[in-house]
């Protein structure tokens, strides 16, 4: 499927008097809009979907593949003994940038959403935690383990890896959904757009018949159909957009509280990412009418 | 010009058309006769690319139609003006836009200034219905608006079929009035008709060729009229 730079230039242009040369088709224009306008909107949502999939694959998959956690399971009064005796360990761990222990205030925050605000940590058998973050080059996990063994008893490393992995192929896949939802609906909005286009031109075969007669040829007929139903889609998939991005402002705004689903948005220049749905729109509307109307107008010769 | 050799055209395994040989002349005035179903529209639709002989050649303006895509069928029929019995219009454009389509379809609606248009719509009478519409228009107003539609892009050639079949005498008669005006300006004109009255009535106007369909090939019936 090839188009001419005039071709193109053409259809941008638009031609009034051609643009009229085809009645218009009221019930059929609605349906069109509104069917562009819907596949827009839920167009907006996979591309949210699938954007911040990608942010969370990221984030799990670069930025905690360089932490590791220790956890302190000691009584209360040799705590603060054991988790010195495990920084020290750190400090001279090859492949270890940072270590320190979590302050109170910080295991507070990591159990609010649980336990509530306000709660004593010393009155329950929380283990200390030691945030551990690694150099570019990394650490021996399993010597690390050793060492600790031997030398920090109450001292357990979780690399994270366990329930990492599972997590970042979790996140791929909705990312991967989510532009496999982007493609269904583009192809759904082509199919639809073919049909119109065809119940279109089926509708106005005594049209086609005198622009055939008065000299029209093949391409002028076609462009009639093309630049409307390209228009529509246009159109429809413009206040669809706008409708879904509205939608998704609407959505509470994200925060290290409520997880994953309030960070379901456009961050950025990710904000830009659904002006190319109704571009997009409006390119396959007119691939499927040009298709379609060229198999209709050999149908009708 | 229009130059069919040897043409024949079947259609369903029967042969409506055998042997048609026929070259027209510019500027000649030409009646096309025979019964009903003797193949007068056959002939006319050979003749603007609208069939396809099933033996022989077309010749369109040098052009053999055989030749031609869909598109270049097109551009051939922008130099031949078509008049039909049952004309065909836009209906949701007004009378002027439908006379002036084939100047839209071809680019050249800017050619088509008022004046011009204003002209051809006053020759064929239809000024005061230039901005109604198809459907509120009566038989006789609808040829005459066809009429105009066929000759706005000034073709060498009008091709009529049955022009004046639903339309009374009085109509019949101002629309061949408008035939031999066109065949006088230097057109070439081909009228299909089974209405003899129409030929005797063009007698005193034009010299006329009648060529006559009968048994599936074209004779002619007579010169000088």
């Amino acid at each position: 499927m090839k188009f001419t730079v005039s071709e193109i230039r053409s259809l941008l242009a638009g031609d009034k008097q051609a643009d009229r040369v085809v009645p218009p088709s009221g019930f059929t224009a609605q349906l069109t809009l509104f069917a562009a306008g819907v596949m827009a909107f839920l167009a907006v949502f996979a591309l949210a979907l699938s954007l911040a999939s990608g942010r969370l694959a990221a984030r799990w998959g670069d930025e905690l593949a360089r932490t590791s956690t220790i956890r302190i399971v000691a009584p209360v009064g040799e705590r603060a003994i054991q988790t010195d005796a495990a920084l020290r360990v750190l400090e001279t761990t090859a492949g270890v940038e940072t270590a320190r222990a979590l302050t109170d205030a910080e295991q507070q925050a990591l159990l609010s959403p649980w336990f509530g605000s306000g709660i004593d940590l010393h009155s329950l058998p929380v283990p200390r935690l030691i945030e551990v973050v690694e150099n570019p080059s990394g650490f021996d996990a399993e010597g690390l383990r050793l060492r600790l063994a031997a030398e920090v008893p109450a001292a357990f490393l979780d690399d994270h890896t366990r329930w990492r992995a599972p997590l970042v192929q979790a996140a791929n896949r909705l990312r991967f959904l989510g532009w496999v939802a982007i493609l269904l609906i583009g192809a759904a909005v082509g199919a639809m757009v073919t049909l119109a286009a065809n119940a279109a031109l089926a509708a106005n075969a005594q049209v086609v018949a005198v622009l055939r007669l008065v000299g029209a040829t093949d391409r002028y007929i076609a462009e009639a159909f093309i630049r409307r139903f390209t228009i529509r889609a246009f159109i429809g998939a413009t206040v669809g957009m706008i409708l879904g991005m509205l939608a998704v402002l609407l959505l509470p705004s994200a925060s290290d509280d409520a997880g994953f689903l309030t960070g379901l948005g456009f961050q950025g220049v990710g904000w830009l990412a659904p002006l190319l749905i109704p571009v997009m729109a409006g390119g396959v509307a007119l691939i499927a009418t040009r298709i379609a109307s060229r198999k209709a107008l050999e149908a009708l010769s | 010009m229009i130059e069919l050799e040897n043409v024949a055209y079947s259609y369903g395994g029967g042969e409506l058309l055998s042997d048609i040989s026929i070259k027209l002349t510019p500027g000649s005035f030409y009646f096309l006769t025979g019964p009903s179903g003797a193949g007068k529209t056959t002939l006319l639709k050979l003749c603007y690319g609208a069939l396809l002989p099933t033996a022989g050649q077309v010749r369109v303006m040098g052009n053999d139609v055989r030749n031609l895509d869909r598109d270049g069928v097109a551009m051939m029929r922008r130099n031949v003006g078509v008049v039909h019995q049952d004309v065909k219009f836009l209906d949701h454009l007004p009378v002027a836009d439908n006379i002036a389509l084939p100047l839209t379809v071809s680019g050249r609606q800017n050619e088509a200034g008022g004046a011009d248009l204003g002209e051809l719509l006053a020759w064929v009478g239809l000024n005061h219905r230039s901005a109604g519409l198809p459907p509120e228009l009566s038989g006789g107003e609808r040829q005459r608006a066809a009429l105009a539609r066929a000759v706005i892009m000034s073709p060498d050639v009008v091709l009529a079929d049955e022009p004046t079949g639903n339309v009374d005498w009085e109509m019949s008669q101002r629309l061949l009035k408008l035939l031999i005006e066109l065949n006088k300006m230097g057109k070439t004109v081909l009228i299909a008709t089974h209405d003899l009255s129409l030929i005797r009535a063009a007698k005193s106007e034009v010299q006329a060729r009648v060529l006559r369909i009968s048994n599936r090939r074209l004779q002619l019936a007579g010169a000088d009229l």
